[in-house]
């Protein structure tokens, strides 16, 4: 079954806009909590949420992102709290696969633990002597680095705002071939050398081909929702484990909180280059960038009319299952982890009953920045499982309230900082503390 | 070690636990969140107002759950992942069934933190303490017998390899 990306007879207006706009845009989610409107008991257990493009249009205080006046206060918080614990679950499983593919690649293919240069982000060595020039040079790489983030973003930003769409798209495309092609090849060849398995070139550049074309086609204009999915989960994958191969130790884990940090003051300040872009794009209520968010988003029918808007007071419209924006693509490529939330059903039940949700979006580098806390904690450890694994659950756990915080105040939030702090202690506690100790317990056949 | 022992090992230890979990929690995501990061019960409470009866016993079940599985999986993966890779077991007089003995008692900690878990919130609910003193009793004392008997194998482990030399 495919579902396009792209759909909505509204943005088959701009052909050459059409992948931009595939995306609806945040607020008018968002802005779906605060439309008035009698809501059905009934209508209360199905989820049904509804894109309001032209929603916002119409309901100008619709940013508000209050509630709904008819709703009483205790329903609004179990359907919060139900409505958040699905997509928790809807993002559990996406982000558990690429942990999980990322440690994978690194128990089994050395390529990826191997030191062999560093990235031009991170000039510094940590082959110092001293602990104390080490500490410094990575905290130096650190900042290089995140100026480097910052300075795109902005950058980013301006292009966004002065509408050079053409400039972002060719950016956005340039990444995702190199991403696609370059370092799918790279990562099969190791894979292949891991295994002593013997390929021949028509064959490699055919897989090869193939598995980039489709990924393309997916990730920048239609393709069906679990493809897209699956292409983004791999590139995010593959983009940690270069992250992971280029940076070094103490860098890796500076850079991992200080983008945290940064994450945190871009999208929630209000000069914060991130916030500036969510609230341009919901200005021109628009999606923001093509193909570079993770979206949950299921499946919607492609029947649902669109009411005239100023026939009735209850709106449906084509729902748009398209990404927002925000990856972190190549090197150059900035990041905006953040996390979306589509609204919570708030429609008047109409003749016309779709039962479709919408689901919640993530950012790619947030994907690719849990991949990297991972998969450094599984490269770091002497073989060790522990670590990871208490990397891993600290990462779900902060996804899991990061997710919950996002249904409680419906906006964009931050998705990097509770998780990679909670990774942070969890590794540092686990490496320097558990781990010996439940070596210990083991060898001894010790269970507590 | 074989990859038969990794996979036996893994099945002995974690296909209780992974039953439960698919048959019971798996289809639910709000359990699913439960098991992860436990949230509280006035949570489930303003969830579930059909269905107050099961909570407290299911989110103790699912805590439960949670428990046993993080603990087993800590305590197990390690030697389960070292099963992948060469060696010999019990070359230096220790059991050669080390595996199978650690993927057993790995299913058994599971499903006792699963039981430990329900008797506790449930002595909690009921405000019966004795409940609670018999969990925390009965867990010390099943580390103590492990402990034990980890203490008696490597004597005679020890007695073992100084006889056969």
């Amino acid at each position: 079954m495919l579902t396009f990306m792209a759909s909505d007879s509204e943005e088959e207006v701009c052909d050459e806009r059409t992948s931009l706009m595939s995306a609806e845009s945040p607020t008018s989610r968002s802005c779906q909590e605060g439309r008035p409107g009698p809501e059905d008991g009934e209508n209360m257990a199905q989820w049904r949420s509804q894109d309001s493009e032209e929603d916002c249009e119409e309901d100008p205080d619709g940013y508000a992102c209050s509630r709904g006046p008819g709703r009483p206060p205790g329903l609004e918080e179990e359907l919060t709290l139900k409505y958040g614990a699905k997509h928790v679950i809807m993002l559990f499983v996406p982000v558990t696969l690429c942990m999980i593919v990322v440690v994978a690649t690194i128990k089994s293919v050395r390529f990826y633990t191997e030191k062999n240069g560093q990235l031009i982000y991170t000039p510094f060595t940590e082959d110092t002597p001293s602990v104390g020039q080490r500490l410094l040079n990575s905290v130096l790489n650190t900042l290089i680095m995140i100026s480097v983030i910052v300075v795109m973003t902005i950058f980013l930003v301006v292009l966004y705002k002065y509408r050079c769409y053409k400039f972002i798209h060719g950016w956005l495309i340039l990444s995702s071939l190199m991403l696609l092609f370059l370092f799918t090849y790279i990562y099969l060849g190791e894979v292949l050398k891991t295994y002593n398995v013997a390929m021949d070139y028509p064959t490699l550049f055919l897989a090869v081909w193939n598995f980039g074309a489709v990924g393309m086609v997916c990730i920048h204009w239609k393709g069906p929702l679990v493809l897209q999915q699956a292409y983004l989960i791999m590139i995010s994958a593959l983009m940690a484990l270069v992250f992971i191969k280029y940076l070094p130790e103490w860098s890796a884990w500076v850079i991992l909180g200080a983008i945290s940090v940064y994450d945190l003051v871009a999208v929630l300040c209000p000069k914060g280059p991130l916030r500036m872009l969510v609230e341009t794009a919901q200005e021109r209520n628009e999606p923001i960038f093509p193909a570079l968010i993770y979206s949950s988003a299921m499946v919607w029918t492609v029947g649902m009319a669109k009411l005239d808007p100023s026939s009735q007071g209850a709106l449906q419209l084509p729902y748009d299952p398209e990404m927002e924006e925000d990856s972190y693509d190549s090197f150059g490529e900035p990041s905006y982890p953040e996390a979306f939330e589509a609204p919570l059903p708030g429609y008047p039940g109409e003749e016309l009953e779709e039962e479709e949700e919408r689901g919640v979006k993530l950012g790619l580098g947030d994907f690719i920045f849990y991949s990297v806390l991972v998969g450094k904690a599984a490269a770091a450890g002497n073989g060790d499982w522990n670590t990871t694994l208490a990397c891993f659950i600290a990462i779900l756990i902060g996804l899991c309230l990061t997710l919950l915080l996002l249904a409680v105040f419906k906006k964009a939030l931050p998705a990097l900082p509770i998780s990679i702090t909670f990774g942070l202690i969890f590794y540092f506690s686990t490496d320097n503390l558990v781990r010996p100790f439940m070596d210990t317990l083991a060898s001894h056949q010790l269970y507590i | 070690m074989t990859a038969a022992v990794f996979f036996g090992c893994a099945f002995i230890a974690f296909g209780p636990a992974l039953a439960l979990y698919v048959f019971t929690i798996a289809t639910d995501p709000l359990r699913v969140t439960f098991l992860i990061a436990g949230r509280a019960s006035e949570g489930l409470k303003s969830i579930n107002p059909e269905e107050t009866a099961p909570s407290m016993r299911l989110l103790a079940y699912v805590s439960g759950l949670g428990f046993g599985i993080t603990s087993g999986v800590f305590s197990f993966v390690n030697p389960l992942f070292d099963s992948l890779g060469p060696g010999t077991v019990g070359i230096h007089g220790d059991s050669p069934q080390f595996f199978l003995n650690s993927a057993f008692m790995t299913l058994v900690i599971i499903l006792l933190h699963v039981f430990w878990g329900i008797v506790f919130f449930d002595g909690c609910e009921k405000k019966k303490w004795y409940i609670l003193l018999m969990v925390l009793l009965t867990h010390l004392l099943v580390s103590t017998q492990y402990y034990s008997a980890s203490l008696h194998l490597t004597s005679s482990g020890l007695a073992a390899s100084v006889f056969t030399d």
